[in-house]
C-alpha cells in the first residue's frame, strides 16, 4: 500500500523516478540481517525492529515494480483518458493503477517470498515467528534435536511461503481484467 | 455542459444539426521560450460541418486540436463554444461533453467495450439500463454486433474495430463537438477506406461538428466540408472548400502539399449518385438475340446491358456479341465493370480503366441497375466543377456566411 502511494507519487517525473529506483535497488542489497542487529540499538528487542525491517523489505520491490508499471501505461491510454473529461485522480485509480496491476502483483509475489526468510531472520531480535527455531537449533547445533528443530523452521517456512504465493496468484486471478492478462 | 447545446442558425438541410460551433480566437499556444507551436490562429469552425485540419508534421495542427478541449491550454487567446466562452470552465467537465477519439481508438485494455463506451455516460451519472442501451445502439451505428462485441475486450478485436469502439465511445453521451486526432491512421489502406465511408455516413445521420487532425491530403478532400491547410507555427494558409482548394490552391506551398493529381483528386469529391447517368437498352435472359440487336441498332447503342429478376445486371452484350448468340442465358458475368451509386468517379473511372470498357454500369440499394457512366459523363462533371468552384469564388462573401469562414490567419505577436 505504501510503496504504491510512494510510485504513485513519483511515477510521472523522471528524477523522482530515478531516486525511487535508486533506493529500491540500493536497499535490497543492505544485509537484512546487518540491519537488524543496527535496529536493535534505537528499538531495543522485541517486535519493533523486527516489523520495521520485514516492512523496509517488503516495500522495496512493490515500490520498484509499482513505479514500473505505472510508466508502462501507454501515453495514448492516458491521453484519452483525461481527453474524455476524466481527472488526474479518476485518471490514476480507475486506468492506470488497474493497468498496471498485474506487475504491481509480481512485485507484491516477491516481496512476500522474501519477506518469509527476512521474517525469520528477524527473530534474532527475539521477535515473533518460526525463525525461533531455527535459531534455538543452529545455537544448540550437535545437540538433542538440534537438527529436527531447524529443519522445522525451514519447512515451516517454506510451507507458509508457498501458500501464501499461491493466495497472491489467486488473488491476482481475481482482481486482474481479463482484458489485460497475459 | 455543452450537452445541451444543440442546434444552429443558418441551416438549410434537412437533417437536424446537433454540431456546435466553434470559434477559436487569437489563440496562442507557446512552450517557454522559442517559437510558439500556435501562434494568434482565430478560426471559426462552423455548427455541424467536418473540418480537417491538415498540415506538415510539428505544424501545431494537433495543438491546436488538442486546445478545442484544453487538453492543452492556450497560452493566450479564447475558446468559445456555441457562443460560451470555455476557456476557463473546469476543464475535465469541458471534454466530457467534446468526443475525442485517438489513433488506434486510445481504448481501455482492461475495461469491456461496453464499458470503454460507458465510461462517459457513467461519469456523467446516468443509470445502468440507460447506459446499457445507449452502449448497444452505438455498437449498431458503428456496424458492431452488440451481442458478439460488448463483452470483448480491446485486444480480442481487430485494429479498424478497435477504432470502430472509439469512436462509438467518443459519441456516448451524444457530444455536439467530435474531435480526431489522425483517427485512421493505424489502420491498413482497406479498413480506412471502410472507416471513412462508415464516417461519412455516421455524419449524414448526425450532423455533428467534427474537427480531425490529419496528414493525408487525401482523406481531408473525402472527409472535410472544410480544410484548413497549415504551415509551422499553425500558420492558416487556406482555408475553403476541397473543391476550392483543388482547383485554386491559394499559394505554392498548398500545391505543393495537395501533390500532384488534383485533377484526379476532384473525382473523388463527386459521387457517381450525383452526375447524369446514360440510359441503356436492357433485355431479360430469354430473349430473342436478334430482336435486341434490333432495338440496340434503333437506338444507335453498342450494347445492351441483360438484368436478372430483381433487375441486377448480369452480363453487358456489345452487338458482336449479340449478333452470335443463340440466345441469352442468365449466367453472371465476373468481370462486368459494376459501379456503386455512392461510389466517387474517382473508382468509377478505375473501374472503367481496368474494364477496358470505357464505361461501367451503375448500381443502387439491392444491387439494382440504375444506369451506364462513361468517360464523357466523368469530363462534364470535372468542367461542371471547375466552373462551379471559380464561380463560387467570385461568390466569396456569400461563401463566408453561409459557411462563416474564418478570416483566418497567424501573425507574430
Amino acid at each position: 500500500m505504501l510503496s504504491v502511494l510512494v510510485a504513485a507519487l513519483v511515477y510521472k517525473s523522471k528524477v523522482l523516478t530515478g531516486i525511487a529506483n535508486s533506493v529500491s535497488a540500493i536497499g535490497l542489497t543492505i544485509p537484512s540481517f546487518a540491519l537488524i542487529g543496527l535496529l536493535i540499538a534505537p528499538l531495543g528487542f522485541g517486535v519493533g525492529p523486527a516489523v520495521t525491517v520485514v516492512v523496509f523489505f517488503a516495500a522495496l520491490p512493490i515500490l520498484r515494480n509499482a513505479v514500473v508499471g505505472l510508466s508502462g501505461v501507454s501515453p495514448a491510454v492516458v491521453e484519452s483518458a483525461r481527453g474524455i473529461g476524466m481527472s488526474r485522480l479518476r485518471t490514476l485509480l480507475r486506468v492506470e493503477l488497474p493497468i498496471a496491476w498485474p506487475v504491481i502483483l509480481n512485485g507484491i509475489r516477491v516481496s512476500a517470498q522474501m519477506v518469509m526468510g527476512i521474517a525469520a531472520i528477524a527473530a534474532y531480535s527475539l521477535g515473533p515467528g518460526l525463525g525461533g527455531f531455527i535459531f534455538s537449533g543452529l545455537s544448540r547445533l550437535g545437540g538433542a534435536n538440534s537438527l529436527e528443530s531447524v529443519v522445522t523452521g525451514v519447512v515451516g517456512v517454506i510451507v507458509l511461503a508457498l501458500i501464501l504465493d499461491l493466495l497472491l496468484v489467486g488473488f491476482g486471478r481475481l482482481t486482474t481484467s481479463r482484458g489485460i492478462r497475459a | 455542459m455543452p450537452e445541451s447545446l444543440t442546434k444552429t442558425e443558418n441551416n438549410s438541410s434537412a437533417h437536424r444539426v446537433t454540431g456546435a460551433s466553434i470559434l477559436l480566437e487569437k489563440v496562442t499556444k507557446s512552450y517557454g521560450s522559442g517559437k510558439a507551436a500556435v501562434d494568434g490562429l482565430t478560426m471559426e469552425i462552423p455548427a455541424g460541418k467536418v473540418v480537417m485540419l491538415v498540415g506538415p508534421s510539428g505544424c501545431g495542427k494537433t495543438t491546436t486540436l488538442k486546445m478545442i478541449n484544453r487538453l492543452i491550454e492556450p497560452t493566450e487567446g479564447r475558446i468559445v463554444l456555441n457562443g460560451e466562452d470555455v476557456t476557463t470552465m473546469d476543464g475535465d467537465k469541458l471534454r466530457r461533453g467534446i468526443g475525442y477519439v485517438i489513433q488506434a481508438g486510445g481504448l481501455f485494455p482492461h475495461m469491456s467495450v461496453a464499458a470503454n463506451i460507458g465510461l462517459v455516460p457513467k461519469m456523467l451519472g446516468w443509470d445502468k439500463k440507460r447506459i446499457a442501451d445507449r452502449v448497444d445502439e452505438l455498437l449498431e451505428l458503428v456496424s458492431l454486433d452488440p451481442n458478439a462485441y460488448r463483452d470483448r475486450f480491446p485486444k480480442e478485436l481487430s485494429g479498424g474495430q478497435q477504432q470502430r469502439v472509439g469512436v462509438a465511445r467518443a459519441l456516448a453521451a451524444d457530444p455536439p463537438v467530435l474531435l480526431m486526432d489522425e483517427p485512421f491512421g493505424a489502420v491498413d489502406p482497406i479498413t480506412r477506406q471502410r472507416l471513412q465511408d462508415e464516417l461519412i455516413n455516421i455524419q449524414a445521420e448526425l450532423q455533428k461538428t467534427i474537427v480531425c487532425v490529419t496528414h493525408d491530403f487525401d482523406e481531408a478532400v473525402k472527409l472535410g466540408d472544410w480544410i484548413a491547410i497549415f504551415n509551422e507555427g499553425a500558420q492558416l494558409v487556406q482555408y475553403d472548400t476541397p473543391e476550392r482548394i483543388l482547383a485554386e490552391p491559394a499559394n505554392e506551398f498548398v500545391e505543393n502539399f495537395i501533390g500532384s493529381g488534383a485533377g484526379l483528386k476532384q473525382l473523388t469529391l463527386t459521387r457517381v449518385a450525383d452526375v447524369g447517368l446514360a440510359e441503356a437498352i436492357t433485355a431479360s435472359p430469354g430473349d430473342d438475340p436478334q430482336a435486341v440487336l434490333a432495338r440496340i441498332t434503333a437506338a444507335g447503342h453498342g450494347h445492351a446491358v441483360v438484368l436478372d429478376a430483381r433487375q441486377r445486371p448480369l452480363q453487358w452484350l456489345s452487338r458482336r456479341q449479340l449478333s452470335r448468340l443463340k440466345a441469352i442465358d442468365s449466367a453472371l458475368d465476373a468481370k462486368l465493370p459494376v459501379v456503386g451509386s455512392r461510389a466517387t468517379l474517382n473508382d468509377a473511372l478505375d473501374t472503367m480503366l481496368v474494364s477496358s470498357a470505357g464505361a461501367a454500369l451503375v448500381t443502387g440499394a439491392r444491387e439494382k441497375f440504375l444506369g451506364v457512366i462513361d468517360v464523357s459523363t466523368i469530363m462534364e462533371a470535372i468542367s461542371a466543377a471547375h466552373a462551379a468552384a471559380s464561380e463560387a469564388t467570385e461568390d466569396a462573401p456569400v461563401g463566408l456566411n453561409t459557411g462563416a469562414i474564418a478570416i483566418a490567419e497567424g501573425h507574430r505577436a
